[in-house]
């Protein structure tokens, strides 16, 4: 285990930020912290790298403890804060080699690993700019070279694709899932669910302070969503079709909407809706299987609790 | 929570100070706030001399002290060199520290600068210590140049106890400003918005420029009222109003200045005609002697110092590193 936390707690006053928390992440997994704003995630985050103190709770981030041995821990951890500031009068060059400094790297391998980190992030024609100048996703960019310079075994990000405009954080978010290609292990946080989803291998997802549901995405939807295979079709007429449909081996559910019907299913069953369709009687306009959203895992577990409750 | 060992932290809390301090003091350097603290300085040092030179040239006197009268001489309008120090300096203190904790919230580099393998300690620690020394080397700066042209002025080269009570009255005066930079991390901890923060400092700072005096007035009638038939309730009620007055960091620096600038005083505080018995009055103290006459107030400033920033400390320590 890389990063473990045992009944972690945070409390602010009255207010549960974080409440019994046991994370466990592997070595080289890329682990989506996700929920809502306000859930409690900034805080784990911040409790990981020893910068608030638990209330309850212990936490161990690659065996060292953030409380008693914090300068070996933040050597080897990189953090992304949300909303990354820096100085904003000094170059970014100044910016790296500062923080290069209080890394205590030794002035020649500093400037190697700046060089190599601004090529990387594709800030080199930049870097004698100030920071000032740049853009929200030049800054962000920033912020992950400043991550690798101390090339850390472990990168925690928060929300790395807050503000980014949509292809700017599909790019952002390649340069993380590039991460894992070297081994590091990735714990990142957002709001954004189905933004990360794709570069996740496992996700746990808050709720309150709470982490409700953990696991691969795939299984998370088959174990909220029921079925994992959700099929969408075209098809006129629709009469009697849905419950024809409904009547499939497989089937956990069946519904009709705007855009035509969908199916959740246990397995892929497109070629048994086809036959039912057409036996039916119906022409077939389209049929498409989707994966399913973790915005509507998320959705649906926290309907499910409303009913429940 | 509950240990059964100790906890200890792991490495020296030093690590990476320098690194701190280096980045602040290039940053006050290269500031604005820099450049026009460096035009005051250029413009007071100019005056003090022109002040001093005036007034000394026009007394026919032998005086074995003419580098120390630039120093405390005044000419109307323009005040005695160290009358515009002790209004300049808290300025330019509070200049360079308002937003020393808070500017960092602001810009938001200040969670990414702790996740870094620092402790606070040294952020905090290298800050004070890169305004302490951008301040010294003001006062360094000023201080030669006034110098400098009181020697071009005046063609009297000064001699060495002249030149040893002058560094003296610089280190009071570091010590002085040091207060005054102390008072400004403080409300960089407290208030999150650097405005705030700058108008915390200079309250603080008129309150005792301004207010403290009449204050330590009223407290001492009220301590030890007069007595028109006792003789001594006036000596309690003085020795009362100077304890008073002794709170503010501004009697304690304006005392060691006068003992360290003037070689003539001898006592700070009410002296009795029984104890002036056989000594010889204007005879100047030797260095020694007035080192030891400022030296509660020399330690009183570093004292203050020293808890200012140990309270900057121990908030800055409790603070959460989220806004």
């Amino acid at each position: 285990m890389v990063i473990e936390t045992q009944n972690l707690t945070k409390r602010y006053g009255q207010l549960v930020a974080v409440e019994g928390l046991n994370l466990g992440i592997e070595a080289g997994e890329v682990y989506g912290l996700l929920g809502p704003n306000g859930s409690g995630k900034t805080t784990t985050i911040l409790m990981l790298l020893g910068l608030t103190e638990p209330s309850a709770g212990s936490v161990r981030v690659l065996g060292l403890d953030p409380a008693r041995a914090p300068l070996s821990l933040k050597r080897q951890v990189g953090y992304l804060p949300d909303s990354v500031g820096f100085y904003g009068e000094m170059t970014a060059w100044e910016n790296l080699a500062y923080i290069a400094r209080l890394n205590d790297l030794p002035q020649a391998l500093a400037k190697a690993r700046i060089e190599r980190v601004l090529e990387r992030m594709g800030l080199s024609e930049v870097a004698q700019r100030p920071v000032n100048t740049f853009s929200r996703g030049m800054r962000q960019r920033l912020g992950l070279a400043e991550v690798l310079l101390k090339e850390p075994k472990v990168v925690i990000l928060d929300e790395p694709t807050l503000g980014l405009d949509p292809e700017a954080a599909q790019e952002f978010l390649q340069m993380i899932r590039s991460l894992k290609a070297e081994g590091i292990t990735v714990l990142l946080s957002s709001h954004l669910l189905h933004q990360v989803q794709a570069i996740c291998d496992r996700v746990g997802l808050f709720h309150k302070g709470k982490l409700v549901l953990e696991g691969r995405v795939e299984a998370l939807a088959q174990q909220v969503l029921g079925g994992a295979y959700r099929i969408r079709l075209e098809a006129t007429p629709q009469d009697g079709l849905l419950e024809r449909l409904q009547a499939l081996p497989e089937v956990h559910r069946a519904q009709a909407d705007a855009k035509g019907l969908w199916l959740e299913a246990r397995q892929d069953i497109r070629p048994q809706v086809a036959r039912a369709v057409l036996e039916a009687g119906a022409a077939l306009q389209s049929l498409v299987l989707e994966r399913p959203s973790l915005d509507e895992v998320y959705a649906r577990y926290f309907q499910e609790v409303r009913h429940a409750a | 929570m509950q240990r059964s060992e100790k906890p200890r932290r792991e490495g020296s809390p030093w690590t990476g100070l320098w690194a701190v301090f280096f980045k602040e003091m290039a940053d006050h350097l290269s500031s604005t706030r820099m450049r026009i603290l460096e035009v005051l300085i250029l413009l007071s040092a100019v005056g003090a001399v022109y002040a001093g030179a005036q007034t000394l040239r026009q007394t026919v006197s032998e005086d074995s002290f003419l580098l120390l009268r630039v120093f405390t001489a005044a000419q109307d309008p323009l005040p005695s060199f160290i009358a515009f120090l002790s209004f300049f300096l808290p300025l330019a203190a509070i200049a360079l520290g308002f937003d020393a904790i808070n500017g960092e919230y602001s810009r938001n580099t200040l969670s990414r600068i702790l996740a870094q393998p620092i402790y606070r300690d040294a952020l905090l620690w290298g800050k004070f210590l890169a305004g302490l020394a951008t301040l010294a080397l003001i006062l360094l700066a000023l201080f030669l140049l006034v110098v400098g042209l009181s020697l071009i002025f005046l063609g009297v080269p000064p001699n060495s106890e002249e030149v040893a009570r002058a560094l003296l009255f610089l280190l009071a005066t570091l010590a002085y400003t040091g207060v005054w930079l102390g008072v400004a991390l403080v409300t960089s901890v407290l208030f999150r918005s650097a405005a705030t923060s700058a108008l915390a400092a200079i309250s603080v700072w008129l309150f005792f420029a301004l207010f403290w005096g009449i204050i330590a007035q009223l407290l001492a009638q009220a301590v030890a009222p007069l007595d028109p038939f006792n003789p001594q309730s006036e000596l309690r009620q003085a020795e009362a109003l100077l304890a008073f007055s002794r709170l503010s960091p501004n009697t304690l620096y304006a005392e060691a200045v006068q003992a360290f600038l003037n070689p003539g005083v001898r006592s700070l505080g009410p002296v009795l005609i029984s104890q002036l018995e056989g000594a010889l009055l204007g005879s100047p103290l030797p260095l020694g002697q007035s080192f030891l006459l400022a030296w509660p107030q020399l330690t009183g400033l570093i004292a203050l110092t020293l808890l200012l920033f140990a309270l900057a400390y121990v908030l800055f320590q409790r603070r959460e590193v989220r806004a």
